[in-house]
């Protein structure tokens, strides 16, 4: 019992001198050691999950501050939800300064890792999947940090979720990158969240590859200063899976990238390829709203240089016979709903619907070819991103 | 009692010597409630423990089985309580000598440090009543905090489950179920506000006259505060349907579904006192809910309880889809139907209680 006094003294320094390492492996009673091992932990410490497969029935959940969680790889340190019969997702975390790295999820029956209000979190090489594939009775998110500041994301896969693979939600000063989201209904999604830098990763298969959103009526809304750079977007041409009522549901089928609402987004030398509807689009919220805080129009929108192979060449839209045979076979790179404002690099091929009000639907459209201005000015990447001493955790 | 506290404090000294090499102190239970056990702090035996491994250690039972309350355990009832599977549940607030509960207005009583309050979860009838766990609440004084304590099968020791447990029982529907005690984070998921660990249950709207003036007269209370908006009795026919239904919300959901709950990224305000339809559900759409939502596309759709996610979510009793997520295995049927009726009852754009 020492132990806790010396404990309170290092909380109050914040240094961790005493760090501990606790060792757990998978087998019988793997769900009361592990959880009993996040409940006691102090922080600082390190959880190694060594290699094997973890059977829970029951969500986990870790609540100390600056705890590692580190499991064996991705394919080597496995927590089978298969069997779950209780909680809301796998792993909750509820603490700041967590790591968690080098492991994975199957099956968790709601989402994978939720981590809320848990400031400056890093998921590394962290694996969520649902096995069988695209499937509207698959959980909602594979990793969902919400409420926090300070998100790295880095070196993830998450296949099959019925929401969206990576979701950072009401957050600000985020990274997702070198990470993989295949099969899902959203790869990567960016929502009511700021100071968001999207890099570097690979969104294939899913319904719609990377999405930036804002929402109404939410507790954080005001979603912007957005950078998407440098992703591969390839063939997001899975029919959309995800259950009715919610916002994903509304996706269509062969999206790649995807602003709605949002304020100062840099879309960028990414390579967006074999996506049927659109490539890009840049489109105002579509329903009606109450909320007064709430701007839902794409606000200085920039579609920089990327590299546009096929695509918008079986859209999912109203129309789409009339809107093919008239731009001859497939639709340019580019879909703008024309609410808002959006700027694009000389050479951009896009076209407009040219919507006059934001909520009342596409039946005012009036389709022509995207004349949008040239950016004014270089886009202010200034505080994008997660906080530099995420990195180093992982260094 | 007073005499023994005295007794006890001139002595602990010296008790703390003897008693050192005794590591497993709570193999004796003490003739009193043990304070320093509630508050974390140093006991008898020299040693701290912040989470003590038995109920027994706390002493708030004169019995081992937990049967007989120290009479300084005040017994209370919420009007409309939480929902556990059916679980019956008996309450106790103790408030260490010298200290005093004050009212907050409707809400929370502000309970000083030191207080415990007790919980034990219990299924079946007079001789076959079974406890199944008790949960312990105690503000100490960098906090509250909450532990599970699991009864064991010859219902003669209570030890604390950090990691919780399932147990398998029949619910007083007669239904099998693998009940979930509940592990120590689990515990904070639902009883949580900005990050902090607080009481949910005893609120004086959620309490009757009659409780809070049992406070009053324990000399717990600083006078029983006026309640211009109490919530009904559960089971009261003669009760509004919208009183009934706000209220099961404000007991079962509310301590997620508030601005600095677990679940306030949704949006979703069930708090008894939110006047507005659409931050408790009324064509609000679904946030976050994935296949929660079931394929309805708002949480209430006024006059459709087929349509909304709130009815659909209450009525699962699977993972990810159930609501709540914590707390229970079965379906309560009953809650269901009135939340049911209470939507189909309700006009486009009403919604509020009273």
């Amino acid at each position: 019992m020492i132990r806790l006094t010396l404990a309170a003294a290092l909380l109050a320094s914040s240094a961790p001198l005493l760090a501990e390492t606790h060792t757990i492996t998978a087998g019988d009673g793997a769900q009361e050691r592990l959880q009993e091992t996040l409940i006691l932990a102090e922080p600082g410490d390190e959880i190694v999950l060594e290699a094997g497969r973890y059977v829970l029935t029951d969500g986990l959940s870790l609540d100390v501050d600056g705890v590692t969680v580190r499991g064996a790889g991705m394919d080597g340190t496995v927590l089978d939800f298969t069997t779950q019969a209780g909680a809301g997702e796998g792993l909750l975390v509820t603490s700041d300064n967590v790591t968690l790295r080098d492991f994975a999820l199957e099956n968790p029956k709601g989402d994978g890792i939720k981590s809320k209000g848990a400031d400056n979190i890093v998921y590394y090489r962290i694996r969520v999947t649902w096995t069988n594939g695209p499937d509207a009775s698959n959980g909602a998110y594979g990793i969902y940090p919400v409420e926090s500041t300070g998100v790295l994301v880095d070196g993830a896969k998450v296949t099959g979720a019925s929401d969206a693979g990576i979701y950072v939600g009401q957050s600000n000063l985020i990274t997702v990158r070198n990470s993989i989201a295949e099969a899902n209904v959203a790869g990567i999604e960016i929502e009511n969240s700021r100071n968001a830098l999207v890099e570097h990763n690979i969104a294939t298969r899913n319904t719609g590859g990377i999405l930036v959103f804002d929402l109404p009526g939410l507790p954080v809304m005001g979603g912007g200063n957005v950078i998407v750079a440098n992703n591969l977007v390839v063939a997001n041409d899975t029919p959309n899976f995800a259950p009715p009522g919610n916002i994903v549901a509304g996706v269509r089928r062969g999206t790649g990238i995807m602003v709605m609402a949002n304020d100062n987004v840099l879309i960028e030398d990414n390579i967006i390829d074999e996506n049927p509807t659109a490539p890009i689009m840049v489109i105002a919220y579509t329903m009606g709203f109450e909320d007064e805080r709430y701007n839902p129009l794409p606000r200085d929108v920039v579609v920089g240089n990327n590299l546009y192979g096929t695509g918008g060449d079986d859209p999912q839209l109203d129309g789409a016979d009339m809107l093919l045979a008239a731009f001859g076979g497939a639709l340019p790179p580019v879909l703008w709903d024309g609410l808002g404002s959006i700027y694009a690099v000389e050479g951009t091929a896009g076209w407009s619907l040219n919507l006059t009000e934001q909520g009342k639907g596409l039946g005012a459209a009036n389709p022509s070819p995207l004349a949008a201005p040239v950016p004014a000015a270089e886009f202010d990447r200034s505080g994008i991103g997660a906080p530099a001493e995420l990195d180093e955790r992982i260094g | 009692m007073k005499r023994a506290f005295a007794f006890f404090g001139l002595a602990a000294g010296a008790l703390a010597l003897s008693l050192a090499a005794t590591r497993d102190a709570s193999a004796i239970p003490p003739p009193f409630i043990n304070d320093a056990a509630i508050l974390g702090e140093m006991q008898l035996d020299g040693e701290v423990r912040v989470m003590p491994r038995t109920l027994r250690e706390y002493g708030f039972f004169l019995d081992a089985a937990g049967r007989y309350p120290d009479l300084r355990l005040i017994p209370y009832e919420l009007n409309t309580p939480l929902w556990s599977d059916g679980a019956d549940k008996l309450r106790y607030i103790y408030v260490p000598e010298g200290k005093m509960i004050e009212a907050s207005g409707e809400g929370l009583l502000r309970f000083p440090v030191g207080t415990a309050i007790i919980k034990t979860f219990a299924f079946g009838e007079g001789e076959d009543q079974r406890y199944i766990e008790t949960r312990v609440l105690m503000h100490r004084a960098d906090g509250w905090i909450a532990l599970p304590y699991r009864w064991n099968a010859e219902q003669t020791e209570a030890t604390l489950a950090l990691a919780g447990g399932r147990i398998d029982l029949t619910t007083p529907q007669g239904e099998a179920i693998s009940y979930r005690i509940p592990n120590k984070n689990q515990c904070k998921t639902c009883h949580s506000l900005d990050g902090a660990v607080v009481p949910i249950g005893p609120k004086a709207r959620n309490m009757s006259p009659a409780v809070l003036g049992r406070l009053e007269s324990a000399g717990k209370l600083a006078g029983v505060p006026e309640v211009d908006h109490p919530m009904p009795q559960w089971g009261d026919d003669t009760a509004p349907t919208a009183a009934l239904a706000r209220a099961y919300l404000d007991a079962n959901c509310a301590h997620c579904h508030q601005p600095g709950g677990g679940a306030s990224n949704s949006g979703l305000d069930l708090r008894w006192e939110q006047q507005d339809p659409f931050a408790i559900g009324v064509n609000k759409h679904p946030v976050a809910a994935g296949r929660g939502a079931g394929g309805m596309l708002v949480s209430i759709e006024p006059g459709n309880p087929d349509a909304s996610i709130i009815v659909h979510r209450m009525d699962s009793n699977e993972p990810g889809v159930a609501m709540p997520e914590l707390g229970r295995s079965s379906v309560d049927h009953k809650a269901v139907a009135l939340i049911r009726r209470w939507i189909a009852e309700m006009a486009p754009a009403a919604g509020r209680p009273d």
